[in-house]
């Protein structure tokens, strides 16, 4: 029960919005595709649904070929960044959509779409309209919707990007909660790295249409393969292996912003360029010796100023080995 | 706010006064002479009009001719909508000019060439159709179909295909797609093309005035009937308030199915014919055959001899001057197009300041009122418009018997609808904050106007003046009533020589029917291509 994409293009007149691409989904396992807008995640999400064409390479489910299967035929589900609700049915009519078509009983239906509300948090909602929701409720409905004839594979798109803040971090939660709980195979296209974590046991990354890394969160969080990817990581700065070197550090390495740390006892040296108060810390620009400027952070008591001499230390856990160029 | 609201009041004062004279005054002159008997108001005897087996018999043919041709608009178009606006095959555009065409030829025209073509030696006189009420209806069908394609396709185009993925994604198969969230949602879309549809039918002049003959007629012939022959007025008027009345109705129901597309949407992008569309596409080439096959046979029957041969010789005759008319065709071309340059200026003029004012955020109950008085137009028959000018507008205070303005004026009054119907929607889907956007970036009124309106708007201004002008160049209900004697139009002169017997003149007239059409197809492709 795998999905297998082989050297999948997909090109819009003299586009290639995917370049030969591969990829692998495994029985149980969410894939999350990670690159920013444009980059032709969302249309290799459409390829694999069978909603575009590709101009080569196969989509393929356990060994068999899906390029003559229509869209309907294929028993996956698609969930759209805003849910496509259909608007004029009320939300019972939309979970049970999938079972209608089906003409599956209707004890079974009204049975299945009951569980379902339940699984995504809204209970008893079954007699309202889609526009009384807001936008979170709807995508939960959105899931119901897609999770209703338990589809071999669940194909989201940017589900959560709508919404605000807090709520897409609740709902990401909330979402790998409910697909560990369906035991559901995702494919899940997303430009927040921080939802990627939270949702995907796997993880792809895509920038101009080609596949530049995959591999567990694990192997993608330690490795980057390039200084691009590492930044949409969320990584501060990389640094050449020259540079790193004067830290200590073998290879090319990226650092998260609170890789070095100002403290009194540290092996580093370096000149405050800027410091800005958060809640949580005080995030400082360093002219680091010989290296050059680098963002650093230090605890919210320590008074900083600016141009003060200050002492550093590298957290090593916090930097990445960046593995190509 | 005050500037704003006193220069919507001027904005507002000019075109409402424009409808009250041109409009309103006339319509109520003629209706009111109706009414008004011996300087005595006598609803009775019109109302008792109404009863008269002869106008029930009226009535009754203008509505199933009507609905019948609705029905067959409704099944020819639907499909073709769809294959014209959803799939993408090499001469897509050309097609869809192709298809509006009829909706813009010259009603005159269409009665011509349907003539021909059902003639008992036309190319379809087997079916020995001609003078039947099925050839009426075929020709009003032939007429509307692009109505239903352009309403249909533009719903059908703004339907949001990420609704229909979700379906299929979801396991609807390609017919559960269509039925359970194409369709219900293109509905509305449907029967709003339907009753505009019908609209035109039962007002449609110039198609049953030359294929009725004495044997049908319908509500608006009837009324060009009793007015020029019978001089029964106070029958006129009753039919006329009937009409507006009906008619008036069935606009505020197409208003009501009017849509509000969703700003956040994703219009399909057209894709590629496959095998499973091969029924769909099968019926549309029908369709496209059964709209060409009329504009063939008027074209080649233009070029033929009475024995069989091809000739130049009737549009060599387009610049003679026959002895029973007062100018050549070619006269006639060149008053149509000057008189249909003066309207279509005029109809923009007012459509535009129409259009702006009623998709201007915030008029509230006054603005939907405003809407649907310019659409008002489009609901009296052409015909009491026409019969109102002539009697209302030659005496004290406003005397434009002799005046050159007269036609243009009353084909600008039934281009004004389509102008309003054609930018409205473009004005309207602007976002209101992208004015306040550049005005808080210091742009002026006129400033704003420029920037962010016309931006968007200019494509769709040049596609109304289009459709204003092709409009303008064939109409013939209201024109025939108004037109001078000396200065013909096109369209009327057609209508003169259809209707000697003499051989000679028919053959003119088909030469200056396939002028007349290749001038407005000309202009409606142009209308096409600037479409954006």
């Amino acid at each position: 029960m795998t999905l297998q994409v082989v050297d999948l293009s997909v090109r819009f007149g003299d586009t290639l919005a995917v370049d030969d691409v591969d990829l692998e989904v495994a029985d149980g396992q969410v894939l999350a595709v990670l690159g920013p807008s444009g980059c032709g995640k969302s249309t290799l999400l459409r390829a694999v649904a069978g909603l575009e064409q590709p101009a080569t390479g196969t989509v393929s489910w356990d060994g068999a070929d899906l390029a003559r299967v229509p869209v309907h035929r294929r028993g996956f589900a698609l969930m759209f960044q805003d849910g496509q609700l259909f608007a004029g049915q009320s939300v019972a009519r939309n979970v049970g959509y999938p079972l209608r078509i089906r003409h599956r009983p209707r004890a079974e239906t009204a049975r299945t779409v009951t569980e379902l509300l339940e699984l995504v948090g809204l209970p008893g909602y079954g007699d309202r309209l889609p526009t009384t929701l807001s936008g979170g409720e709807r995508q939960r409905v959105a899931l119901a919707r897609a999770l209703a004839v338990r589809p071999r594979l669940l194909l989201l798109d940017e589900p959560l990007s709508s919404l605000d803040v807090g709520l897409r971090e609740r709902l990401a939660g909330d979402l790998r909660e409910i697909l560990r709980a369906a035991g559901t195979t995702a494919l899940y296209v997303t430009h927040d790295h921080e939802e990627a974590f939270t949702v995907a046991d796997t993880m792809a990354v895509m920038r101009a249409g080609r596949l530049v890394q995959a591999g567990t969160l694990a192997d993608v969080w330690r490795h980057p393969a390039d200084a691009d990817t590492a930044r949409f990581l969320g990584y501060a700065t990389v640094l050449d292996a020259g540079a790193a070197a004067l830290l200590g550090v073998p290879g090319t390495v990226a650092l998260r912003r609170s890789a070095l740390r100002l403290e009194d006892d540290g092996d580093l040296t370096g000149v405050v360029v800027s410091t800005r108060s958060t809640p949580e810390q005080q995030r400082l620009v360093v002219d680091l010796d010989e290296v050059g400027r680098l963002e650093a952070v230090a605890a919210r008591d320590r008074a900083v100023a600016v141009g003060e001499r200050v002492r550093l230390r590298l957290d090593t856990s916090r930097v990445a080995v960046v593995t190509g160029p | 706010m005050t500037w704003r609201r006193s220069s919507t009041a001027l904005l507002a004062a000019v075109p409402v006064a424009v409808l009250a004279v041109f409009f309103v005054y006339p319509v109520v002159g003629m209706v009111g002479r109706g009414f008004v008997v011996d300087g005595r108001f006598a609803p009775d005897d019109v109302l008792a009009v109404l009863a008269r087996p002869r106008t029930l018999r009226v009535l009754w043919f203008t509505v199933w001719s009507a609905g019948l041709a609705t029905l067959v608009c409704v099944l020819a178009g639907v499909p073709l909508a769809w294959a014209l606006h959803r799939l993408s095959f090499p001469g897509r555009r050309l097609l869809r000019g192709l298809v509006l065409v009829p909706f813009v030829l010259p009603t005159v025209v269409v009665g011509v060439a349907f003539g021909q073509l059902l003639a008992p030696a036309g190319w379809l006189g087997f079916l020995h159709l001609q003078g039947t009420a099925v050839a009426i209806v075929l020709a009003l069908a032939f007429f509307n179909v692009s109505v239903v394609v352009r309403t249909v396709g533009s719903f059908w185009e703004d339907l949001d295909v990420r609704r229909e993925e979700a379906a299929a994604a979801l396991g609807a198969t390609p017919w559960q797609v269509l039925r359970t969230v194409t369709l219900p949602t293109l509905l509305p879309g449907v029967v709003g093309a339907a009753t505009v549809v019908f609209l035109f039918c039962s007002t449609s002049f110039g198609v049953v005035l030359t294929m009725g003959g004495l044997r049908y007629a319908n509500v608006e012939t009837e009324i060009y009937l009793l007015t020029t022959q019978e001089l029964d007025l106070r029958g006129a008027a009753a039919l006329s308030v009937l009409q507006l009345l009906v008619l008036t109705a069935l606009l505020a129901l197409a208003h009501l199915t009017g849509r509000a597309v969703p700003v956040d949407r994703v219009r399909a992008r057209p894709r590629r014919p496959r095998r499973g569309d091969l029924l769909a596409l099968g019926w549309s080439a029908l369709v496209v055959a059964a709209l060409l096959l009329p504009m063939l046979a008027l074209v080649v029957r233009s070029l033929a001899t009475a024995g069989g041969g091809w000739t130049l010789e009737h549009y060599r005759a387009l610049g003679h001057v026959s002895a029973a008319l007062p100018a050549s065709a070619l006269t006639g071309l060149s008053n149509s197009a000057q008189i249909a340059l003066v309207a279509t200026a005029l109809s923009m003029l007012l459509g535009v300041a129409v259009a702006g004012l009623v998709t201007r955020p915030g008029g509230g109950r006054w603005r939907s009122v405003l809407d649907g008085a310019f659409m008002l137009p489009l609901g009296v028959s052409a015909v009491t418009l026409g019969f109102g000018f002539l009697v209302t507008l030659d005496h004290p205070p406003l005397d434009l018997r002799a005046s050159p303005w007269l036609v243009p004026i009353a084909q600008a009054m039934v281009a004004l609808p389509l102008v309003v119907r054609t930018v409205a929607p473009v004005l309207r889907a602007v976002d209101d904050r992208q004015r306040q956007a550049a005005a808080s970036l210091g742009a002026g009124p006129l400033r704003v106007l420029l920037t962010v309106d016309l931006a968007v708007a200019w494509r769709p201004l040049l596609a109304a003046a289009g459709f204003a002008f092709a409009v303008s160049l064939g109409e013939f209900g209201a024109t025939s009533f108004v037109v001078r004697e000396t200065t013909p139009t096109l369209p009327v002169l057609i209508y003169r020589l259809i209707s000697r017997p003499d051989a000679g003149d028919v053959g003119t007239a088909l030469a200056a029917s396939v002028v007349l059409a290749v001038a407005t197809a000309l202009v409606m492709l142009c209308v096409e291509r600037v479409r954006p």
